[in-house]
């Protein structure tokens, strides 16, 4: 593989920096909430992997778009990066949230609207690494896997949007909590301004973690296609 | 949680639980890459000389 470029090495330290201020900030900087106390603190890492979740498979619908025009495979490994990621940060989001959930609902688990709909997401998404597993022709996968990421995003804003259309106990951060909302808390300056730097953060995470893997769907790529040369 | 408490509730523990989860599955993760680039750089390198045979 081509050594590491000189600007993802910068991304990378810039990354490290911005996670490490990140937590100095949730920790230091962010008062400690009244009611919840320290849990509480999960929240602004939390939202910020549920946001990389999202954004991670709307990059993945983009590519898949951009692989039925173009039949490019540059575009699979780019779908197939930002949904990988996507499932390793919805993964972090639901099993934060459970334990958040834990001594502020008194439950680990319930079947409310956002968690069932993140759930059904998840599952989504896992399925599309089966779809994949299960074709041998490359570009079949990649035109099956295109056509499914786009498909599948129709869940993401079904997520999104749960907690505000449907009946809920789960807080949201962007408009009215619905009354039955537990959890809720108003935010100070110094909280917003830490979760704010949380999304920041998270979206390096997003970018830097997104190039290794398209680096690595590339390389995964020559691997296979050298196989496929060696067993004509 | 006791609503009637005067101060925070003691949720340390949960704190801990949940930046375990957050740090951990994301060193994890960029492990997993590690390894998988080197394994593959390995197969790279082995089908490069069966192709040079």
């Amino acid at each position: 593989m081509k050594s590491k470029p000189r600007s993802l090495k910068i991304l990378d330290a810039v990354t490290l920096i911005l996670l490490l201020i990140a937590t100095l900030l949730v920790f230091f900087f962010a008062p400690l909430e009244a009611v919840m106390g320290l849990v509480q603190k999960v929240f602004y890492f939390h939202v910020a992997a549920g946001w990389v979740g999202m954004l991670s498979f709307m990059v993945a619908a983009f590519a898949g778009v951009a692989y039925l025009r173009a039949s490019h495979r540059k575009w699979d490994i780019v779908g197939l990066a930002a949904v990988e990621i996507g499932m390793v940060f919805a993964f972090i989001n639901i099993v934060t949230g459970s334990i958040w959930a834990r001594p502020i609902w008194n439950t680990w688990w319930t079947w409310d609207p956002r968690l069932t709909t993140a759930t059904i997401m998840m599952l989504i998404y896992a399925a599309y690494f089966m779809l994949r597993s299960g074709i041998e022709d490359p570009d079949r996968r990649a035109r099956f896997g295109a056509v499914y990421t786009i498909i599948g995003f129709l869940s993401v804003p079904l997520t999104f949007f749960s907690a505000r259309l449907f009946r809920t106990i789960h807080p949201i951060v962007i408009g009215t909590n619905q009354p039955g909302a537990e959890g809720a808390f108003d935010m100070t300056g110094r909280m917003l301004a830490t979760f704010l730097f949380g999304l920041l953060t998270f979206t390096f995470i997003f970018a830097d973690l997104l190039w290794h893997r398209i680096r690595l769907g590339r390389l995964a790529d020559t691997v296979e296609q050298l196989k496929m040369k060696t067993m004509e | 949680m006791n609503l009637s408490q005067l101060g925070p509730a003691d949720t340390t523990s949960y704190m801990i639980a949940g930046f375990a989860v957050i740090f951990g599955v994301m060193l994890l993760y960029v492990l997993s890459l590690v390894v998988r680039t080197r394994n593959l750089e390995k197969d790279l390198e082995v089908l490069a000389e069966l192709d040079h045979e």
